[in-house]
């Protein structure tokens, strides 16, 4: 059943999944952030790049503006998204039974997933002359432009988020408040303002990659579901709550994707993806960075 | 911690009124297909039946036990292709293949549940989808059970052994309702029993469930093949009842997620919140499919969802919970 590509392919293979990987890190990265900070799932995430994704696209459509200067506004846009959903859905259910707490965003992003192919029917669109199209040949293997800017892009945006959780006034009060809730509240912080900077910054996360998805990959209403599952399963894998932990296994996970449609067969890369994921849980149930 | 979804459900000596409307239930239950004998009604009750099994399966399991199965499409799937699958190659009859599926199911579930019950809430749940996503794929893939072509039944006399029905087909009505009946009386009983207290217990706080003695992973998992089992028996059903299943019709997530909904809907951890959701959800979805035309507008997804957020927002003991309150006040 193994079939062994050349090096050439295998090393070609390495480094798509470590580009795609970035990106599925930044998307993951959002999530545990939520995660660490109130102990929620968003399992409406991957409709929220699937928005990020189609602002990118209108954006282009009706004002020709590129994904790659419409990143601000997708981030803002979602970043709203992000607020709004923690005012007028999470803020009722914290503290609720874990049915709530799971079915709440779980509906959301059937909503969301129905608006849009609603909205926007369920075609899939393209867009069609990015400014970043094409191969470039680097050390002898070719590398889609577009995904080389997106992972670069990625990790920018994961590096910014870092220095803002670690180094900053706003990122160090987020942190206690992941920490402890009511001990950060005795110290003055508004805990409910940093859960909605929370919501918004996850958000904004997704509306990043989502435009940068865009240049070379489909837009239509389904596209986050496979995303959302990809980056459960990098949140998992790294530790629920570590931000750190989410770029290495979206790495590996990008890797493993790779290797698993080259050596065993293309359908088979997500059943492996998935295998991974139960065995490193079962193994570890608190991911590999996660704290637990 | 969690502050339970649902009062904690006493069973408490029923009024007189009560067992009349409970009676009078069962007669409409009974009488539908003669009342509406029109194919279209007759299928919709079918389905109504066929979804409160399903529903009352999962709810053993995430109502009763807390926790809560994405992935629950995956047993549904095992039962339509144990059948099918032991009567195109060995000839087997479909009733034998039905509680080959519960058996196969049960089996099955307890090999996934053995791992995943090791993690808690958020994290089980993802991974029964990830669990589901595998066996989708999978299926997809296996040339033996049909691949994406699926498997077609072939078309047999007119008979209960063989179980397919064409001079009167009301016949799958009754046996439909034989097996949510049977799923019913095995939850009523449950909420009786020391099992159904011990369930209760392991939602509400599997640590101090553990500490006085329940051995909650054991637990777990008898509700857990429970579940399964029933739902497997609604798959076999489906296939018979529809005589082709392929992987993207048994095995969906959508179909795992319709599931969760009609309870959540309903009430989750009671004993009526799967039929209710039901009874309301399965024929407002014809609806929707009648008045926009199928689900290339998306708008019964629209209304699911919006539904879905609703409820566990605003009332997360559903519509039986919603009454109860009502009529304590």
């Amino acid at each position: 059943m193994l079939q062994i590509p050349s090096a050439e392919v295998l090393i070609q293979g390495i480094m798509n999944g470590v580009l795609m990987g970035c990106l599925y890190a930044l998307i993951a990265a959002g999530l545990s952030l939520i995660f660490g900070l109130m102990e929620i799932v968003n399992f409406a995430h991957g409709e929220f790049l699937m928005l990020g994704m189609y602002t990118a696209f209108w954006m282009y459509t009706l004002f020709g503006l590129d994904p790659l200067l419409s990143v601000p506004i997708c981030a803002a846009a979602l970043f709203l998204l992000g607020w709004l959903t923690h005012k007028g859905i999470i803020r009722r259910i914290l503290g609720g039974p874990m049915l709530a707490q799971i079915f709440a965003t779980f509906g959301l992003g059937i909503f969301l997933r129905a608006a849009a192919q609603f909205l926007w029917t369920p075609d899939f669109r393209q867009i069609a002359h990015p400014l970043v199209q094409g191969p470039v040949k680097l050390f002898g293997i070719s590398i889609g432009l577009a995904q080389l800017v997106a992972s670069g892009a990625s990790l920018a945006a994961f590096a910014v988020l870092y220095w803002f959780i670690t180094r900053t006034e706003a990122g160090a009060a987020l942190e206690a408040t992941a920490q402890d809730r009511q001990a950060a509240a005795l110290m003055g912080i508004n805990t409910e303002r940093m859960f909605t900077l929370g919501w918004g910054i996850s958000s904004a996360c997704v509306g990043i990659a989502g435009a940068f998805l865009a240049s070379f990959f489909y837009v239509f209403p389904y596209v986050g579901s496979l995303f959302a599952l990809i980056a459960y399963v990098t949140v998992a894998l790294g530790g629920f709550g570590s931000i750190l932990g989410s770029l290495v296994a979206g790495i590996m996970i990008g890797v493993i994707e790779v290797m698993a449609g080259l050596l065993i067969a293309p359908a088979f890369k997500y059943v492996a993806v998935f295998l991974i994921y139960l065995i490193v849980v079962l193994i570890r149930p608190q991911g590999l960075f996660g704290k637990f | 911690m969690a502050s339970p979804a649902v009062p904690f459900d006493e069973p408490r000596p029923r009024r007189i009124g009560e067992r009349i409307l409970f009676v009078l239930l069962l007669l409409a239950i009974v009488a539908y297909p003669l009342v509406f004998p029109l194919p279209y009604y007759r299928d919709l009750g079918i389905k109504i039946l066929l979804y409160a099994l399903l529903a009352q399966a999962w709810n053993i399991l995430a109502g009763y036990c807390g926790q809560i199965s994405l992935g629950h499409a995956v047993f549904f799937g095992v039962g339509a292709y144990t059948s099918s699958v032991l009567q195109l190659s060995a000839g087997w009859s479909p009733w034998v293949g039905l509680a080959a599926g519960m058996l196969v199911a049960a089996v099955f579930s307890v090999l996934i549940g053995y791992p995943c019950f090791r993690l808690r809430g958020h994290y089980f749940a993802i991974a029964t989808i990830a669990v589901g996503e595998i066996v989708h794929t999978l299926a997809i893939n296996w040339e033996f059970i049909g691949g994406a072509r699926g498997l077609t039944l072939p078309i047999q006399p007119d008979s209960l052994a063989a179980f397919q029905f064409y001079k009167s087909k009301y016949i799958y009505y009754y046996i439909i309702l034989a097996l949510a009946a049977l799923c019913f009386l095995i939850t009523w009983h449950l909420e009786r029993s020391r099992l159904g207290y011990y369930l209760r217990g392991i939602r509400e706080d599997p640590v101090a469930a553990q500490s006085v003695g329940i051995p909650i992973t054991r637990y777990k998992l008898i509700a857990m093949a429970l579940s399964a089992a029933f739902v497997a028996a609604g798959g076999s059903f489906y296939a018979q009842y529809l005589l082709y299943i392929d992987p993207d019709s048994v095995f969906p997530l959508a179909l795992s997620i319709m599931i969760c909904l009609l309870v959540v809907v309903g009430g989750v951890g009671t004993l009526w919140g799967p039929l209710v959701g039901a009874a309301l959800m399965i024929p407002l979805s014809e609806f929707t499919r009648i008045q926009f035309g199928g689900t290339g507008s998306a708008v019964d997804l629209l209304i699911y969802g919006g539904l879905l957020t609703i409820v566990a927002v605003f009332q997360p003991a559903g519509l039986v919970g919603l009454f109860r309150r009502l009529r304590r006040e």
